[in-house]
C-alpha cells in the first residue's frame, strides 16, 4: 500500500516495455503494477539491467508502455500526445541523473534556468525562482560556475536545484549516488528525504544499492527481470514488514 | 519556448562550435555574395543603360512632324501609330509651336535645328553637321560627364565639340577647351515674291543662300552624341546653343522641301521635339498632338524592351549566383547533422526536462537561420564589394582606353533585403531534415548516448 496520506500519485496498471532485438523480445518490464502514494519514498531496487530504470523513464514519461497504463493525476501516459507527455515532465515531475546530465557548456544558473525557459516562465521571474532552488541545495553562491568546476556532489545537488526549479510534485531520481563517493551520496540522500519531508515531495529513486534504499525508503519495490519481485513497506520506525 | 530564449540559445549553441559554424556562415557568406555580385551586375548595367537612354533625352520626348512630310516619320507613324486621319493635316509652324507647348504635362518644345557646316580651326576646313542644343540639356544628364562645361547661357556664343571630332582637331582634344573656332555656314535669305526687299523667314517664294562665319569659343567635350542622331539626317558633332542656332538662319532640307511645296506661306520646322515631364505622360501628350494633326513617335515601346531584356538577363545571373548558395545549404546540412550527433545527449536532457519535440526543431531551425542572417548580411556586404571590385577593374581598362568612367554595379536596397531574407529561407529548408531528425531522437536513447 502506498505510504502517503493523500491518495495516490503514480499508478502503474500492469505496465509491460517490450522491445523487438532482431527475432529475440525482450521483456525490459513485463506486466508491472504499482501504485505511489502522495508524499511517498519510494526506492526501485534491482540489479544491473532488471528493468528499474526501463520502469523509472516510463513513470517519467520518457518512454511508453507497450501495454498497460500509467495514471498520473487522473491522465493516463500511455495516452498523451508527445506535446502533453512535454507538459507533464516539464511540470508534474522532476529528474535527477546518475550522471548528472549538467550542460557543460552552461554556468550552474543557467542550468538552473533552462526547465523555465522551456515552460515559459517570464524572464523577470526566472532569476528568484533559480536562486530559490539554489539555495534548497546550497549552492547559491555557485551561479556563475560551470559543472566542470565543481565536485561531482555539487553538480548532483546542481541537478537537483534544476529538478526543483519548476516545484514538480514528484521528484524521479535514477541512481543519484551511483557516480558519488558514500559520504557525498549521503549528502544527496538528505537533501531527498528533507525534499520529502518538507516539501511533501513524492519520491521514486531507482537504486541497486540495498543499504541506502532501506534507510530512506518508504517502500522498497524490487524489479528483477521486469518484473516486480516484492514491495516490501517499512514501518514508521524503519523497520521493515 | 519564446523566441527570445530559442534565439538565445542558438547563439549560444553557434558559439561553442565557432570554427565549424564560422566556415558554414562563410560558405553562406561566399553564396550569398556570389548571387549578389551578378544581380549587382545585373542591375547595375540595366541602370547604366536606362540612364544612358534617359540621358539621351529618348523616353521622355515625343518627335512631332508634319503630315506633310514624307520620309522616316510618317513611315514609322504607318507602322506603329495608324494617322488620326479625321484630323487635316497642318503646317508645323510657329503658331503650332506655341500651341504644343501650351499642352498640360509639357516642358518644353523646340526645334530640331541641324545643319552642314564646315569648321575651320587653324585654318584648316572641317566639313561636319551642327546641331542645336535647348538649355534644358544643361539640367537633364545629357551632358554629364564632359570635360569643359555647359554653355554659359543660352546666347552664347560657344560651342561643345564630340570627342571624335575634337580628336580631328587637336591630338590632345583637351587643350581645345578655351580656344576658338569659326562655323561657316550657308545662311538662307528668303527672295522677295516680287523684287522686294529679301526677308530671312519666309521661304515661300524662294530663298537664296549666303555664306556666312561664326565665332565660337569651344567650352566643352562630349565623349557622346546626347541625341543620338534620331530622326535626323546624320549624327552632330558640333553643338551650339538653340537660341543660337536658330539666329543663324542656316539653310536646312525643311527649307528645300518647304519651296517645293510652294503651299506654305511662313517658315516651317522639319520636326520638334516635346519634352514631357514624365515618360508615363508621354501617351496622353502624344494623343493630344496627333488630334492637332500632327505625325508622332516616341520610343516608350523600347523602354518596355529593354526593361524586359534585362528581367531575363537578371533571372540568369540569379540562377548561376544561385549555384553557390546551393552548395553551401549542404554545407549548412552537414553542420547541423554534426551537431545533432555531438549534442544527442543533450537534446535527451533538454526532452528529460520537458523541451517538446517542437521545441527541438525549433531551436535547429534558429540556428540554421542565424547562420542564414549572418551569412546574409556579410554575403551582401561581399558581394557589394565583389561588384565595387569589378567596377574598379573595369574602370581602369576604360581609362586606359581613354572612355569615361562608368558604374556597372549597383546593390539597391531591395536586392539586399532580398538576399538577405532568401540566405535565411534557404537555410531553413537547409536545416529542415537535420531539426526534424534532432527532434524525433528518443529521449532514453539520447540520454543512454556517451
Amino acid at each position: 500500500m502506498p505510504q502517503g496520506n493523500n491518495g495516490v500519485a503514480i499508478h502503474a496498471d500492469n505496465v509491460s516495455r517490450h522491445y523487438k532485438m532482431g527475432d529475440a523480445l525482450i521483456r525490459a518490464v513485463d506486466d508491472v503494477s504499482l501504485s505511489v502514494g502522495t508524499g511517498e519514498f519510494l526506492a526501485l531496487l534491482g540489479s544491473s539491467g532488471s528493468g528499474k530504470s526501463t520502469l523509472l523513464n516510463l513513470l517519467a514519461g520518457l518512454d511508453r508502455p507497450t501495454a498497460g497504463a500509467i495514471v498520473v493525476r487522473g491522465r493516463n501516459l500511455a495516452e498523451m500526445d508527445t506535446h502533453e507527455l512535454a507538459r507533464y515532465r516539464s511540470l508534474t515531475v522532476g529528474m535527477v541523473f546518475q550522471a548528472f546530465n549538467l550542460l557543460p557548456r552552461m554556468t550552474l544558473e543557467e542550468n538552473v534556468e533552462l526547465p523555465l525557459r522551456l515552460a515559459e516562465v517570464e524572464r523577470a521571474d526566472r532569476a528568484a525562482r533559480v536562486r530559490e532552488a539554489l539555495e534548497h541545495v546550497h549552492l547559491e553562491k555557485r551561479l556563475a560556475h560551470r559543472p566542470s568546476e565543481l565536485s561531482g556532489g555539487e553538480q548532483q545537488r546542481a541537478a537537483l536545484a534544476r529538478a526543483l526549479v519548476n516545484r514538480p510534485t514528484i521528484l524521479l531520481a535514477d541512481e543519484p549516488t551511483g557516480n558519488l563517493d558514500s559520504a557525498t551520496g549521503e549528502e544527496i540522500m538528505l537533501l531527498l528525504k528533507n525534499f520529502n519531508q518538507s516539501m511533501g515531495m513524492t519520491i521514486v529513486m531507482v537504486t541497486h544499492e540495498r543499504p541506502l534504499a532501506e534507510r530512506f525508503a518508504h517502500r522498497i519495490a524490487t524489479v528483477a527481470d521486469g518484473k516486480l519481485i516484492s514491495v516490501t513497506e517499512k514501518s514508521r520506525d524503519g523497520a521493515q514488514s | 519556448m519564446k523566441i527570445g530564449d530559442l534565439t538565445e540559445l542558438a547563439v549560444r549553441n553557434l558559439r561553442e562550435a565557432i570554427l565549424r559554424n564560422s566556415l558554414t556562415t562563410l560558405g553562406v557568406a561566399v553564396g550569398v555574395a556570389s548571387l549578389v555580385a551578378m544581380l549587382s551586375l545585373g542591375v547595375g548595367l540595366q541602370q547604366f543603360a536606362s540612364q544612358r537612354l534617359t540621358n539621351s533625352g529618348l523616353f521622355n520626348a515625343i518627335f512631332v512632324a508634319s503630315r506633310y512630310n514624307t520620309g522616316d516619320y510618317e513611315r514609322r507613324s504607318r507602322q506603329n501609330q495608324p494617322a488620326d486621319s479625321s484630323t487635316p493635316a497642318r503646317p508645323l509652324d510657329e503658331s503650332a509651336r506655341w500651341e504644343i507647348a501650351g499642352l498640360p504635362n509639357v516642358n518644353e518644345v523646340y526645334p530640331e535645328i541641324r545643319f552642314m557646316t564646315e569648321v575651320r580651326y587653324n585654318d584648316k576646313p572641317y566639313p561636319t553637321m551642327v546641331a542645336g542644343m535647348p538649355d534644358s540639356a544643361r539640367t537633364d544628364g545629357a551632358f554629364d560627364g564632359m570635360q569643359g562645361k555647359f554653355f554659359s547661357s543660352s546666347g552664347a556664343d560657344e560651342t561643345i565639340l564630340q570627342i571624335e571630332f575634337a580628336k580631328e582637331l587637336s591630338e590632345q582634344p583637351s587643350s581645345l577647351i578655351g580656344k576658338d573656332l569659326v562655323l561657316r555656314y550657308a545662311e538662307r535669305q528668303a527672295l522677295p515674291a516680287q523684287g522686294g526687299k529679301a526677308a530671312k523667314s519666309s521661304p515661300a517664294g524662294g530663298f537664296s543662300v549666303v555664306p556666312h562665319e561664326k565665332k565660337l569659343r569651344i567650352v566643352g567635350i562630349i565623349s557622346t552624341e546626347p541625341e543620338g542622331g534620331f530622326g535626323a539626317f546624320g549624327r552632330s558633332r558640333v553643338f551650339i546653343p538653340l537660341t543660337v542656332a536658330e539666329t543663324l538662319s542656316a539653310t536646312q532640307v525643311s527649307d528645300l522641301r518647304d519651296v517645293l511645296n510652294g503651299s506654305s506661306k511662313t517658315s516651317s520646322y522639319a520636326s520638334l521635339t516635346v519634352r514631357v515631364k514624365s515618360p508615363t505622360q508621354v501617351p496622353q501628350v502624344e494623343a493630344a498632338i496627333k488630334s492637332m494633326g500632327f505625325t508622332t513617335f516616341s520610343l516608350l515601346d523600347t523602354t518596355r524592351n529593354l526593361r524586359l531584356f534585362f528581367t531575363v538577363i537578371d533571372l540568369l545571373l540569379g540562377i548561376f549566383g544561385s549555384l553557390a548558395l546551393a552548395v553551401a545549404t549542404l554545407g549548412i546540412v552537414n553542420t547541423l547533422v554534426m551537431a545533432i550527433l555531438e549534442r544527442r545527449r543533450e537534446i535527451g536532457v533538454f526532452k528529460a526536462l520537458g523541451a517538446d519535440d517542437r521545441d527541438i526543431k525549433q531551436l535547429f531551425f534558429a540556428e540554421a537561420g542565424v547562420m542564414g542572417l549572418v551569412g546574409g548580411i556579410a554575403g551582401v556586404a561581399l558581394g557589394w564589394l565583389i561588384g565595387k571590385g569589378v567596377t574598379l577593374g573595369t574602370n581602369i581598362y576604360l581609362s586606359r582606353q581613354n572612355l569615361p568612367a562608368v558604374n556597372i554595379s549597383a546593390v539597391p536596397l531591395w536586392l539586399a533585403l532580398g538576399a538577405i531574407a532568401f540566405a535565411i529561407a534557404v537555410s531553413l529548408a537547409a536545416g529542415l531534415y537535420p531539426a526534424s531528425r534532432a527532434a524525433h531522437l528518443n529521449p532514453v536513447e539520447a540520454l543512454r548516448y556517451e
